[in-house]
């Protein structure tokens, strides 16, 4: 059974940025298919005593005192940067928005 | 801008006669920890750009977020005063959208399981009125870096050939606290809406969990509003006018968003869902984003974070520790001081709370204490132009002044030279009486020759006080007063002044 659709990959793309060609759309849509069928099969024998979760790990609370650590130096900062100008990224033009 | 002039608007007080305003407002709040949200970099207001980052505030492959156990307990304490429920359990999502201040192509924050819910704040109006505003949640999240879009000729992402982004601001704590539609708010939405914001300030203060500076960005709204034909009606297309940080600006983005949407109606046309932007100079809104299928967010659980189960224990501690809040301590003081609503009220209003309260601390009567800061001390605020805690007289100086009359060392009128010379520099008010020479003249002595010399310049009234007639004693004593400089206490002059006739 397929959960699915060609329309559905192409909308998540969209939204994740990717360009996908129409043959990639379609073998994706299979593709997912696959995976979100074996992630079901965990549903089935989960029993209602197992509660949903996110996170496998039975922990909690994991905190960090509020106690400042030294930053990274600007120049380590910005070699990661495409561009740089008066030590901030320099990224391009963003459209679509005022 | 260019768009701004071709804008319909309905005359506002004619809007909400024929359509029912309901307001949605969501607030962020940064945090005042020392730290980020999740990563150990120092937060400090103006370092040079990118000098407050690490791997995780710069997304950097393999970064793993830590929370800061503070800014929990901020949050939590935030939720507490604004009466909500503490989850037993919450957990971090994951909003994922691409904006070049968002260096991990995601914000963490919380969707499904905000830390706080179900909360309400009584708000005070200008008139005393209190109105309740329901809370639907507070979350935590993270704050965004900072553009800077150059290149253009307005400075704005149009026409801009390239920004310019600093992420000492990413990964700053917030709090963002979402209000349930607001009903019943009717014309007074406005004032609403900005009496809610300002609320949510004062308690951020007094909190201590935020220095809360708008002019900073510290506290900022962003405003839904929606039109109705009549309160029973569903409710209207919303729009969300963002980033409105003022506390005047809040209330005229409602006025024009509610002239606006009246204006659409009217028409017959329908309120488009979208983001509008806040023009502080020229106080219209914008349109910006149409919400639409970009809107998805694709939110899901931060597998990098584990749950925060807060223990009832811990909240009932900082429970504990929540101060008295903004309200609560006016209603106690009012109590304690005996003032009617009214003047209660004047006293908020004038920002003399505070000043009357030290005032009385240092000894003054309540009465004394408002007489003196809403009467003279109102006044010579209002004609110096100056904020009435800027004066340059402290609540100290007026108990003692106040002491001073209690004592019957000066009256009044004395008084008030007093001030003047305390207002002028002179020192306390103590230091005024002896440098001034006002002290009311107790000294029988020096009353006797004021009044002997009185009596001596008008014999014919000496004479019709003799036989009988007391009316015209009022001039002896006003010559004798004249001749004290008002330092005399005319009770005694009158008695010495019978006696002298006698």
């Amino acid at each position: 059974m397929s959960t699915i659709s060609r329309d559905e990959v192409a909308r998540v793309a969209v939204l994740a940025r990717i360009d996908l060609r129409p043959e990639e759309l379609d073998r994706l849509a299979g593709e997912l298919d696959v995976i979100v069928d074996a992630i079901a099969q965990v549903s089935e024998v989960a029993t209602p005593d197992v509660p949903a979760t996110s996170h496998p790990l039975p922990l909690t609370n994991v905190f960090r005192d509020d106690v400042p650590v030294p930053p990274l130096p600007v120049e380590d900062v910005l070699a990661a940067a495409p561009a740089s100008e008066d030590g901030r990224f320099s990224v391009p033009q963003i459209l679509g928005e005022e | 801008m260019s768009a701004h002039a071709t804008v319909d608007l309905v005359d506002y007080d004619e809007a909400v006669r024929r359509y029912d305003p309901v307001i949605g407002i969501e607030v962020h709040v940064e945090l005042g920890t020392k730290t980020k949200m999740f990563c150990a970099a120092e937060v400090e207001f103006g370092g040079e750009p990118n000098t407050q980052v690490t791997p995780v505030s710069l997304g950097l492959p393999g970064a793993l977020p830590v929370v800061n156990g503070k800014a929990v307990e901020y949050a939590i304490k935030i939720g507490l005063a604004l009466n909500c429920q503490i989850a037993e359990s919450c957990r971090f999502a994951r909003k994922n959208y691409f904006y070049p201040d968002v260096p991990k192509n995601f914000q963490t924050s919380q969707y499904d399981e905000p830390i706080a819910f179900d909360g309400y704040l009584d708000v005070e109006l200008e008139d005393g009125t209190i109105f309740r505003v329901d809370i639907e949640r507070a979350h935590m999240e993270e704050d965004a870096g900072k553009n800077t879009h150059v290149g253009g000729a307005t400075g704005r992402i149009h026409g801009a050939e390239y920004s310019l982004v600093d992420y000492n601001r990413a990964g700053i704590p917030l709090v963002e606290i979402v209000t349930r539609p607001i009903t019943g708010a009717g014309e007074r939405a406005p004032e609403v809406a900005r009496a809610y914001v300002q609320t949510l300030r004062d308690i951020f203060r007094a909190l201590d969990v935020s220095e809360a500076r708008m002019e900073r960005g510290n506290v900022r709204a962003d405003v839904n509003l929606s039109l109705r034909a009549t309160p029973e009606s569903p409710l209207g297309t919303r729009t969300e006018t963002k980033n409105v940080n003022s506390f005047r600006s809040i209330e005229r983005a409602v006025r024009y968003e509610v002239s606006r949407q009246a204006a659409v109606l009217d028409e017959g046309g329908t309120v488009i869902q979208e983001t509008r932007h806040w023009h502080e100079d020229t106080s219209v809104t914008t349109a910006g984003r149409v919400k639409s299928d970009a809107e998805d967010y694709r939110y899901f659980p931060e597998p990098d974070l584990v749950p925060v189960a807060p223990s009832r224990d811990w909240v009932e501690q900082i429970r504990a520790t929540l101060p008295e809040l903004p309200v609560a301590r006016r209603n106690r003081l009012q109590g304690e001081w005996g003032y009617a609503d009214a003047e209660m009220r004047d006293v908020v209003n004038a920002g003399a709370l505070d000043l009357i309260e030290a005032t009385v601390a240092a000894g003054a009567s309540p009465a004394a204490a408002r007489k003196w800061w809403m009467g003279e001390l109102a006044r010579y605020a209002k004609t110096s132009d100056t904020e009435i805690a800027e004066i340059a007289v402290t609540p100290a100086q007026i108990a003692q002044l106040q002491a001073l009359v209690d004592s019957g060392r000066i009256n009044d009128k004395l008084a008030r030279q007093v001030l003047e010379g305390v207002l002028a520099g002179e020192g306390d008010p103590e230091a005024v009486v002896v440098a001034r020479g006002l002290e009311v003249v107790s000294d029988d002595g020096a009353l006797l020759e004021a009044i002997d010399a009185a009596l001596a310049a008008q014999p014919d009234i000496v004479e019709k006080v003799r036989s009988g007639n007391m009316g015209p004693i009022g001039a002896i004593i006003g010559a004798v007063m004249k001749a004290t400089k008002g330092q005399a206490d005319a009770g005694r002059v009158r008695e010495l002044v019978i006696e002298r006739i006698g």
